[in-house]
């Protein structure tokens, strides 16, 4: 870790004019992933700037039926909160399936979205990468890509995503609250995180001089049917190699909503507006389940280890919409995956 | 052999800022330490306060040797900076025994031969100790998710899980 200087913000206007006055300091809240970085040199800002006293911690219902979730509500608070559990069930299971019990007491929900990939390459500065060092090139691509995505890659970067809590976010339809030096504004889930395109050095549309404040849940919350299936090397605290969060509201055997989002396939949390549209007015069976499945892998590629997850996605996806449409969403503490 | 000579000055200085004053209070007792902001609380529990109990694993994140309790919750003191926990409780596995009684959790490792190296056994038993303040573990496959920040490679985990069975009072 380089030596860097250490200031605290007295409130979200004072962290918006300290980030805006140094390029290169960085804000810090739970710290789980910026220190890793900072130790590893991946990360070398020149000041933190701590934001974790802020009093940004609330969770709360909105005016609309919604909730408003503070950025600074730790991930295990998050899970745990009964307006949380009980009407979006989809998003605490998918936060008890990431890291653990530990970390999920220190990351906040702001800095979970703002997390970076963990492509061993990206972690390793003795390699090329166009997401740490623009125009070096990708280790990746040619590399050992097990881990990496399959769904809107570039040439320039097949990185993942890594949170199961954005998965959930996205299949919700969330909203976040950011301010910056121009005030507030209000970016659509899908529109936060970016595609690698030929600028991976960028991971969001967050600009360096704004800061997350808060998450906001609309009223839908698919308390019913909805699943968060994630399958990984091991049974616990491992990154996705696919992870599906899925949420359906029916009529009868008949589906009138759905929402299909998947992880660790992609340099963003991807949602597929067409395999959902795919599922509305279908009978909730194998074969919708299928057809959608077909549709939001149809432009799927695999490189030279990872070929293999697009066959997991398909699975996992069939799998996950059948325990969604059966209300038997997956256990995050028992493995069985039925 | 030439002699060692002094490393030239670099082209732009690195600042070195001021060391912090952090107040903690480690195990019941207030401390007041001046801290680089660098300093994990793990180091400062270690190199500052001599409490070498909790462990340096990975240092990052990914073993929960160095957990600890702050405020009552369970963390890895390896990513936590010292300087971010100004005014926090802080307990170390020397902090649990009290009255010269062990904790009913250090107890039950040597009851239930949880541990062979014991050098997760500080984090372990640390984690254990938020796990049962958290209140949510009633199954063993319970215990085991979210005891699955600590990693111990001798592999006692089925007798981990005896132990904070027994303190769970269903041996």
């Amino acid at each position: 870790m380089i030596n860097f200087q250490y200031a605290r913000a007295a409130d979200v206007a004072d962290a918006v004019r300290q980030i805006a006055a140094d390029p290169k300091a960085k804000f810090i809240a739970g710290g789980t992933n910026l220190i890793d970085l900072m130790k590893e040199e991946v990360e070398r800002p020149s000041r933190l700037i701590d934001i974790s006293r802020l009093p940004l911690d609330n969770v709360e219902e909105t005016s609309g039926g919604g909730v408003r979730i503070g950025a600074l509500v730790p991930n295990s608070d998050l899970a745990h909160h009964p307006l949380i559990a009980q009407r979006y069930p989809i998003l605490a299971s998918a936060i008890l399936a990431g890291a653990s019990a530990q970390l999920r007491n220190m990351a906040s929900t702001g800095g979970n979205l703002l997390q970076r990939t963990r492509c061993y390459y990206f972690y390793d500065i003795a390699t090329p990468c166009n997401k740490r060092e623009p125009g070096t090139g990708c280790s990746a691509v040619n590399g050992v890509n097990r881990m990496h995505a399959i769904l809107g890659t570039s040439e320039t970067c097949i990185a993942t995503h890594p949170s199961d809590m954005c998965v959930a976010l996205a299949a919700l339809e969330a909203k976040v609250l950011v301010a910056g030096p121009g005030g507030q504004r209000t970016i659509a889930f899908a529109d936060f995180h970016r595609l690698p395109g030929d600028t991976p050095h960028r991971d969001t549309n967050l600009e360096a001089n704004e800061i997350v404040t808060a998450i906001e849940l609309p009223a839908r919350g698919f308390a019913k049917n909805y699943t968060y299936l994630k399958i990984r090397d091991r049974l616990s605290y491992a990154f996705a190699l696919v992870s599906v969060a899925a949420a359906l509201e029916l009529d009868g055997q008949a589906i009138k909503e759905a929402r299909l989002a998947l992880g660790g396939v992609a340099h963003k949390p991807w949602r597929d507006v067409n395999a959902e549209a795919s599922l509305r007015g279908q009978a909730a069976n194998r074969d919708s389940f299928a057809r959608a499945a077909e549709a939001l892998l149809h432009g799927a590629k695999g490189y030279a280890h990872n070929t293999f997850k697009i066959d997991l996605a398909r699975r996992a996806i069939v799998r996950a919409l059948a325990q969604a449409s059966q209300g038997t969403p997956q256990s995050q503490s028992s493995k069985k995956i039925r | 052999m030439a002699p060692a000579k002094p490393h030239q000055s670099a082209a732009v200085a690195i600042p070195v800022p001021d060391k912090i004053s952090v107040s903690l209070n480690v195990n019941g007792v207030d401390v007041q330490l001046d801290l680089a902001p660098w300093t994990t609380l793990l180091d400062a529990l270690r190199d500052r306060l001599n409490l070498t109990g909790t462990k340096k694993g990975c240092d990052h994140g990914q073993c929960g040797a160095c957990t600890v309790l702050v405020d009552g919750r369970r963390i890895v003191s390896c990513l936590t900076l010292a300087v971010m926990k100004d005014g926090s409780k802080v307990t170390t596995i020397e902090g649990l025994a009290k009255d010269g009684m062990l904790h009913p959790l250090q107890q039950a490792f040597i009851d239930h031969d949880a541990f062979q190296c014991g050098y997760c056994t500080p984090g372990q038993i640390c984690s254990a100790a938020g796990l049962l303040a958290e209140g949510r573990a009633k199954t063993a496959d319970e215990i085991r998710e979210l005891m699955s920040g600590n990693i111990c490679r001798c592999g006692a985990y089925p007798n981990i899980v005896a132990a904070i069975q027994q303190v769970m009072g269903h041996s």
